[in-house]
């Protein structure tokens, strides 16, 4: 790391919005079995924050952001989350989960229930509100994603970006303060990827803290505050995406950097 | 080659969409492509019109042309036709359906067996009104009294040992709090629920019955489970099979993929040891051992205990067919169950049980058309069902000889019975197609 993790924090603090800790990782490593798949990992993502996570496959990006809505449990170290600590309790996941969104790389909306179902399930379910609330909600997020039309089709009548959208949607139904992207765009065609990416643009104008795992560098260029490059389940750069994809230090990253945008 | 093929091409408009030829759509188009589309086809075609043909020349005279409705003896049936003597049909048709029920109560169970339609009508079709389900819980214990008969307080009482315990794990939590950890309190209440329940089953129902018809008696004449007979006894233990094996199927299937070693322990152990052993075995149980087991003086019904165990047996098959389901599941749904912040029992209840039942209904299905007739193995532990009865009809000696008719008769209504199944899963099926994928 070429910036000092401290020092790195001070700059951070007058770049963002926000100088409140939207989520804080110290000392923090998972193993599958024997498989070292986090090492050491220290992160603190401040609120308004948008962080894009690149990397080869295997290296770990994904894990990383799993393990901050305790998809995946970490071994060591700790996560805080809005000023929860996540630990086995229960309950404490419970509570993290409906205060992080999450969109899949493969959707996973439920195809049993309307695309409408699908959004009113958890605010209705875990937030107790009452059903007219939760579908006028559910109607607003929809329209703002584009997909107001097709609220009562199913998951299955859909293509691909309109269900990442749907799905997108169905996050924000929950009014999260922090939404996680793991691949949001890797499983659609080509043509579906820009108006999935529209979307996460338009959310970005509202000022929510994401982190995004992608292999879209337009869209980290973009809108990215901050670009984290891992390999071999660390850490392995981070920094301004400006300076990050024009003068990359690690020779890792460079390899990374020559590899992806070469085609 | 005189010129060189160009590669380069743009569509100069768009091709609009046209309907098929004539030869491939209507009715000649069908017959074309699924019976004569080629000389092996048109060969095997000929053939099974052929065989069909022979097969109804020689049923419908016997079954409808030539059969006998009205005679009082073999003899006396092929003295007037040489078809289907289905006059010992039309004689024992009530024995065959209520056993050797009481005359004069026989409406009590074809009332039972008509709530029984009103009872299932919300439980299969969504269209029904939903306060309809008040009645379907509450059938098992009306249709109990009205077969039975007996004090209609005892019901009652049954039904109040679950409304006590749910009284428990609904207040108790309250009184405890302040000196219980908060998870220990929802254990504790349903640990007393559940214990309460139990105690009162064995001794509060029968003083509560004793009082209640001491203030006013409500009886119906009671009839004893040896009485019961035929499709009534089939029907009874098919159904009373059919409604329990799926909860606890289910409970079953869940037990087994849970993270906690004892429950998933005994959930294994139960279903592997369930599926290992013959039913005709656990029937012996039934019969034979339970009493053994159970305390002294205690009066527990043959039927009863015939149902346990056939519930039991089904539930380990329906177990497995379920966790079939569940793993035909991607993770991914369980993931974004989890992220959305839902605990294990509502993503179980709204995400995944509605999934991997709907995939598990064929082989649900199939469970229970099994169940319903191994129902017929009762008569090894000398309980009258259908096939049992044949035995003294066959003993007759009016009837001495038939077989046919018999058979084929029990045949029909096990048939239609499972055949119905069998429909409505396809229904259900279409039903919950919403297009996948």
């Amino acid at each position: 790391m070429t910036v000092a993790a401290t020092e790195w924090d001070e700059e951070r603090r007058s770049m963002t919005a926000s100088s409140e800790i939207a989520v804080e990782i110290t000392g923090m490593n998972k193993w599958f079995g024997e498989f070292h798949v986090l090492r050491d990992i220290n992160l603190t993502v401040y609120r308004g924050e948008r962080i894009v996570v690149c990397g080869p496959s295997g290296s770990g990006k994904s894990t990383l952001i799993r393990c901050i809505n305790a998809l995946e449990s970490h071994q060591t170290g700790s996560i805080v989350v809005e000023g929860t600590a996540l630990s086995s309790d229960i309950k404490n996941i419970d509570r993290i989960r409906s205060e992080v969104g999450m969109c899949f790389q493969h959707f996973n909306l439920f195809p049993h229930l309307s695309v409408l179902e699908n959004c009113t399930l958890a605010p209705i379910w875990v937030r107790r509100e009452p059903k007219k609330d939760a579908e006028d909600r559910a109607q607003y997020f929809l329209d703002r994603v584009k997909i107001g039309d097709q609220a009562l089709k199913y998951p299955g009548q859909l293509s691909g970006g309109q269900q990442q959208r749907v799905a997108i949607a169905r996050s924000l139904c929950m009014q999260p303060r922090i939404m996680l992207f793991d691949e949001p765009t890797s499983a659609l065609d080509p043509e579906m990827i820009k108006e999935v990416l529209d979307v996460m643009v338009d959310l970005v104008e509202t000022g929510m803290t994401m982190m995004v795992v992608t292999h879209e560098m337009g869209f980290a260029r973009q809108v990215a505050h901050r670009v984290i490059f891992m390999d071999e389940g660390q850490i392995v750069e981070q920094n301004e995406p400006e300076t990050f994809f024009n003068n990359p230090q690690s020779d890792r990253t460079k390899l990374f950097l020559s590899q992806i945008l070469s085609h | 080659m005189k010129e060189r093929l160009s590669v380069a091409f743009v569509a100069e408009r768009q091709i609009p969409p046209a309907p098929p030829p004539a030869k491939t759509g209507g009715v000649v188009g069908w017959l074309r492509e699924n019976l004569f589309s080629g000389i092996f086809n048109t060969v095997a075609t000929l053939l099974s019109f052929a065989f069909v043909a022979y097969v109804l020349a020689s049923v419908v005279p016997w079954l409808f042309l030539d059969s006998v409705w009205n005679a009082s003896s073999l003899q006396e049936c092929r003295k007037i036709d040489d078809g289907a003597c289905l006059a010992v049909i039309n004689e024992r048709f009530l024995q065959f359906v209520f056993g050797f029920y009481p005359d004069g109560l026989r409406w009590r169970p074809v009332l039972a067996f008509a709530l029984m339609f009103i009872a299932i009508w919300p439980a299969l079709f969504a269209s029904a009104p939903r306060k309809l389900l008040i009645f379907t819980g509450l059938y098992p214990l009306l249709a109990y009294w009205l077969i039975w008969g007996g004090s209609f307080w005892g019901p009652v009482g049954v039904l109040a040992g679950p409304v006590l315990g749910w009284a428990c794990v609904r207040w108790l939590p309250g009184l405890m709090r302040g000196w219980l950890d908060e998870r220990l309190v929802f254990l504790a209440a349903v640990g007393v629920g559940l214990l309460a329940t139990v105690l009162w089953w064995l001794f509060g129902v029968t003083v509560f019955d004793d009082t209640l018809s001491a203030v006013l008696a409500v009886d119906l004449d009671s009839v004893e489970s040896a009485r019961l007979g035929g499709f009534l006894l089939s029907t009874i233990i098919g159904v009373s099979g059919i409604v329990g094996s799926l909860p606890v199927g289910i409970v079953l299937a869940l037990g087994r993929q849970s993270n906690l070693l004892i429950i998933k322990a005994c959930c294994v152990g139960f279903i592997e040891f369930i599926r290992g052993v013959p039913l005709i075995t656990l029937l012996f149980v039934a019969w034979l051992l339970l009493a053994y087991f159970l305390p002294p003086g205690t009066e527990f019904d043959l039927i009863l205990r015939v149902v346990i165990m056939v519930t039991a047996f089904a539930s380990a098959y329906m177990a497995e067919v379920i966790r079939g389901g569940l793993a035909a599941l991607p993770v991914g749904q369980y993931e974004a169950a989890d992220s959305l912040g839902l605990d294990y029992w509502k993503s179980m209840q709204l995400i995944i049980l509605p999934q991997a039942l709907k995939v598990s209904i064929p082989g649900i299905v199939n469970t229970f058309i099994g169940l319903f007739k191994d129902t017929t193995l009762v008569i090894v532990i000398g309980l009258l069902d259908p096939v049992g009865l044949l035995q003294p009809i066959r003993a007759d000696q009016n009837w001495n000889g038939i077989v046919w008719e018999l058979y084929g008769f029990i045949a029909l209504f096990f048939f239609i019975f499972c055949f119905a199944m069998s429909r409505y899963s396809m229904h259900l099926e279409r039903n919950l197609d919403v297009g996948h994928r």
